[in-house]
């Protein structure tokens, strides 16, 4: 009896187990054990590295982070679904909260304001996007996007979806093996001078089997898809919903879907307030009109303000509950279950501390410094700042064809100089060639962006 | 002075209420929450505006209709409601059983802030997150040893998504053998949690649930019944919501394997079994573990989160992309996987859960790891003995001794006095404490499941214990008490009507509180 009592472990004190043991009338807690059998008893030692006291698993994970370097050392120009973004420190003092960070699956009573902090979460990105209902977030944009179009399967009782070609390749990849086998996956070409839906594809495809169509604004590859109303026009008259999906940042100067006749709309949360903690910072949201057939096909828990038995008092609990697999198992819709909800707390913070101003002004200053950093590269000889005619809101494609280097060799010089270049094209979207994707938002200064410029420069011409 | 007596049991406790509004009722046009990186004049003279290049039909017309307010409000506001939400660090929180709420180390959290960890992005070039991907590497290593899998990915984002990958990787296995079609469907039991059926039948799968035997366990007669040339895959949980350990649980997966399907563990909660029994000698061909349950990630209100879902050797190429690899002292990043699903979620998964985890099993080793097995084990029964000596409560099935879990009943005491356990997870938020009935369907009845987990003492333990105590004795001489609880929260009951369940009645966000008020204002 010489083990030391661990400090996560208080009833390892011997006397204490030795009462605990006298109560249930044991001789020793291997005889609790007494239910697994012989044979599937693992009589071997886990072969794991030695216990560490605090302070030196403090020295050895602190090691271990100390082998990365992050985006505060250096200059990040990735994007390409997770963005370096202005967070706001209340963000960050919220969600470290004690109380936030180890609620789960309280009762609306005893969490009552768990309860509060999403159903405000709701409330703020519906005023984003326009729209009156929000679920409580769900993994990512890909699983947001994957859920809708299954919504509108469901909603058309059709089993075809198109997904424009520029859809992010990760999100198609979700959503195909989400939807499969259930559903049918098909591309909608796009224009490569310009990014925008090939709408004489669009058209061919657009069978009377096409539950959704489902695109992005803007789109993964940086471009402002510009065609909202005409597509929309074309689902009305085929009865296929439209599905957009977006980043929520931008959604201060550009028009929220719901404007352009999106019927579901989804995005990453991400930019509003998440570090992007090498991808643990996603959260995906959807959100439809206040109708019962989108309502009832929502997977995810959606938060209702109730009253309470005491006047002036708000109360909030589950809408529509016996849609979900809690209540249904396999004939609930979809599943629900742990996904991102501290995120949604934290983007309704973002949100409540921009404000309609910040939201506005935040869009505008990152077009500003995307549309400068790609009017100072089209300055470098061989290099096209942005290789589709659209306009852009904080990505665009790179084009270093007429370089005679790769993307690949150029980001390699890049990080020696302490930069993080685009994201690399070639293998996603090859018609493109060298090219890469690169992001360029409000934390970018004048100086970080000529900086990247001259380095490119003095890569090109050495 | 006189000593102050403290004779109570139970907690006298009251919630935090700051009544506080909904975040919209603080608007107040001209204030501001926070400061943004402002343009630099230069920029803005060689680009303009910035946002007249945007097509008409794309231009924002309208600002969208968020309040104004400044930072200290805001802050103060969300600082009230987490006052106002019982996270586990201040809870005992043994009565969310299935969920293993265990203490979250403080050291973590530190070392998750760490802007090494925080401000990675994931497409980084390998070479400058050789640590970050140490971490993941080093993880799969322990995991591997504590489960006998072979391979470990943390891409799923919870356990949900964790069962969910499975059954994609049984549908992609079966198709790679020319048995995609042929092989429908998924057998599973009713004490498995919900997301086991429901994902599998996201993946076309129909489902076959068995239902428990007289003594609790999984019925073998039922599942020979339904396997057959149709079956694709067994999964489960063991021990399953009733803490009851199946010990013919090798039988089930060789019945499985014969008829060619495959089988896949839920070790959402492994809490009892750290050290003791894997699910490779078990026969399975995959499981997963919640880090941010038995690897004391925390829960934050319900993610993000991490399902490690491991494989046996032959299912590697299935994984979805990428995983961590390692040759010759570099850490890369494995995509090219022959058969693999594809992906489930962007990118890595939730890297801080992963470090989390990590540092959990180092504070730990491995003699540690078992002691947290064996703790949560005897905590459970201690439990399991005062609880079915109180009043009206009872824990159906077979006799003995239970692991880490146990799902219990107050139906006879519901028969005796009108009280259910819904009343009792009311009443218990009197004392502090948060009390969970169980997934449905309810087939224990008046049901309610506790998991002390390691984290506990035995006051702890005791405090519950007394608690449940006391309102089996209010339900038997003063029942009014409970049914009209809560009392000392931060609302009161409320007055759902339907509320929730009616179209016309439902408020998902303000903006439609407010319409749907108002049109009940202008008919009145």
């Amino acid at each position: 009896m010489s083990q030391k009592v661990h400090p996560y472990i208080p009833n390892m004190v011997p006397e204490v187990q030795a009462e605990m043991l006298k109560v249930i009338g044991a001789e020793s807690i291997m005889e609790l054990y007494s239910c697994i059998p012989e044979e599937l008893q693992f009589k071997e030692e886990m072969k794991l590295p030695p216990s560490l006291t605090e302070y030196e698993l403090r020295r050895h994970i602190e090691g271990l982070l100390n082998k990365n370097t992050s985006t505060k050392e250096n200059l990040n120009f990735l994007g390409a679904g997770c963005w370096q973004h202005f967070i706001p420190a209340v963000c960050d003092e919220i969600n470290q909260r004690s109380e936030f960070l180890t609620a789960y699956a309280g009762e609306p009573y005893e969490d009552h304001g768990r309860f509060q902090a999403l159903f405000e979460y709701q409330s703020l990105v519906a005023e984003l996007v326009d729209m009156d209902v929000v679920n409580v977030p769900t993994f990512d944009w890909g699983q947001a996007a994957a859920t809708a179009v299954r919504m509108a399967a469901r909603i058309t009782g059709r089993n075809r979806v198109l997904l424009a070609k520029s859809v992010a390749p990760e999100r198609s990849k979700i959503m195909i093996n989400y939807g499969t086998p259930d559903l049918q996956f098909e591309f909608v070409q796009f224009d490569t001078q310009s990014g925008a839906m090939d709408l004489a594809d669009l058209k061919a495809k657009l069978t009377d089997d096409v539950a959704a169509v489902y695109f992005e604004n803007p789109s993964y590859l940086g471009f402002i898809e510009a065609q909202g109303p005409e597509i929309s026009k074309l689902l009305k008259g085929n009865d296929s919903l439209m599905v957009v999906g977006v980043d929520p940042i931008s959604l201060g100067v550009l028009a929220p879907p719901s404007h352009y006749g999106a019927d579901i709309v989804c995005g990453d949360l991400q930019p509003l307030g998440m570090h992007m903690n090498f991808s643990g910072g996603q959260a995906g949201f959807i959100a439809t009109r206040d109708e019962v057939k989108f309502v009832q096909e929502y997977p995810s828990r959606l938060f209702g303000i109730v009253p309470t038995v005491k006047e002036g008092e708000y109360g909030f609990g589950d809408v529509a509950y016996e849609r979900t697999s809690f209540a249904l198992r396999e004939k609930g819709k979809e599943s629900v279950g742990t996904q991102t909800a501290l995120w949604g707390i934290t983007a309704g913070v973002y949100l409540a501390l921009l404000g309609p101003e910040g939201m506005q002004e935040v869009g505008q200053t990152i077009m500003q410094n995307s549309q400068y950093a790609v009017q100072q590269l089209n300055q470098l000889t061989g290099v096209t700042g942005s290789r589709l005619e659209s306009p852009f809101f904080k990505e665009f494609i790179v084009d270093f064809n007429q370089t005679r280097l790769s993307v690949e060799q150029i980001n390699q010089r890049l990080i020696e100089k302490k930069i993080f270049g685009g994201k690399d094209l070639s293998q996603e979207f090859p018609e493109f060639g060298q090219s890469a994707l690169f992001c360029v938002t409000e934390v970018h200064t004048k100086e970080d962006i000529d900086h990247l410029v001259q380095s490119i420069k003095e890569i090109l011409t050495k | 002075m006189q000593r102050i007596k403290r004779t109570s049991k139970t907690r006298d406790f009251h919630q935090a209420k700051w009544n506080e509004p909904i975040i919209f009722e603080l608007h107040q046009p001209g204030e501001k929450g926070v400061e943004l990186p402002p343009v630099n004049n230069d920029v803005a003279l060689a680009v303009g505006d910035g946002t007249s290049v945007i097509p008409e039909a794309m231009q924002r017309r309208n600002k969208p209709n968020l309040p104004e307010i400044g930072q200290a409000r805001v802050l103060r506001h969300y600082l009230r409601l987490s006052q106002e939400t019982l996270g586990s660090d201040f809870n005992v929180e043994i009565g969310q059983g299935t969920c293993t709420m265990k203490y979250i180390p403080k050291i973590n959290e530190l070392l998750v802030r760490d802007p090494k960890m925080m401000e990675l992005h994931p497409l980084q070039d390998e070479g400058t997150v050789q640590g970050m991907l140490e971490i993941f590497h080093n993880l799969d290593l322990c995991m591997r040893e504590i489960s006998g899998m072979d391979y470990f990915s943390f891409q799923p984002s919870s356990g949900t998504q964790a069962l969910f990958a499975m059954a994609s990787i049984v549908r992609k296995y079966h198709e790679s053998r020319g048995e995609g079609e042929k092989r429908d469907e998924i057998i599973t039991t009713i004490f498995s949690h919900p997301s086991q059926a429901a994902t599998a039948a996201v993946k076309g799968y129909k489902i076959i649930t068995l239902h428990p035997d007289e003594n609790g366990f999984p019925d073998i007669e039922k599942l020979k019944a339904a396997v057959s040339e149709r079956t694709a895959g067994f999964v489960v949980a063991n021990p399953e919501d009733t803490g009851i350990f199946n010990p013919r649980i090798k039988e089930f997966t060789d019945i499985i394997h014969q008829a060619g399907g495959l089988c896949f563990y839920d070790q959402a909660n492994a809490n009892g079994l750290l050290g003791m029994t894997r699910a490779k000698e078990a026969g399975f061909d995959m499981c997963f573990f919640n880090l941010h349950k038995t690897f004391a990630a925390p829960h934050m209100c319900g993610g993000p989160a991490t399902g490690a879902l491991g494989v046996i050797a032959g299912l590697k190429e299935f994984l979805p992309a990428p995983i961590v690899e390692h040759h010759d002292g570099r850490y890369s990043l494995q995509y090219d996987l022959e058969h693999s699903i594809g992906k489930v979620r962007s990118f890595h998964g939730v890297a801080q859960t992963v470090l989390r985890a990590y540092a959990w099993i180092r504070a730990l080793g491995a003699d540690g790891l078992k002691e947290v097995a064996k703790i949560a084990v005897l905590n459970n029964n201690y439990m399991y003995h005062k609880v079915l000596a109180i009043r009206g409560a009872s824990a159906p099935y077979v006799l003995g001794h239970r692991l880490e879990q146990v799902r219990y009943s107050w139906e006879q005491m519901t028969l005796e006095t009108g009280v259910t356990t819904e009343d009792v997870t009311l009443r218990m938020t009197d004392f502090g404490l948060h009390y969970w009935t169980s997934h449905h369907p309810y087939i224990v009845k008046q049901p309610f499941t506790l998991e002390p987990t390691e984290s506990y003492s035995k006051e702890d333990l005791d405090e519950y214990i007394h608690a449940l105590e006391q309102i089996s004795q209010e339900a038997y001489e003063n029942p009014e008490i409970v049914k009209t609880a809560p009392h000392t929260s931060t609302i009161h009951k409320m007055d759902e009507q339907d509320f929730l369940e009616n179209p016309e009645k439902w408020c998902i966000s303000w903006r439609s509180y407010l319409k749907k008020t108002q049109a009940c204002e202008t008919v009145k």
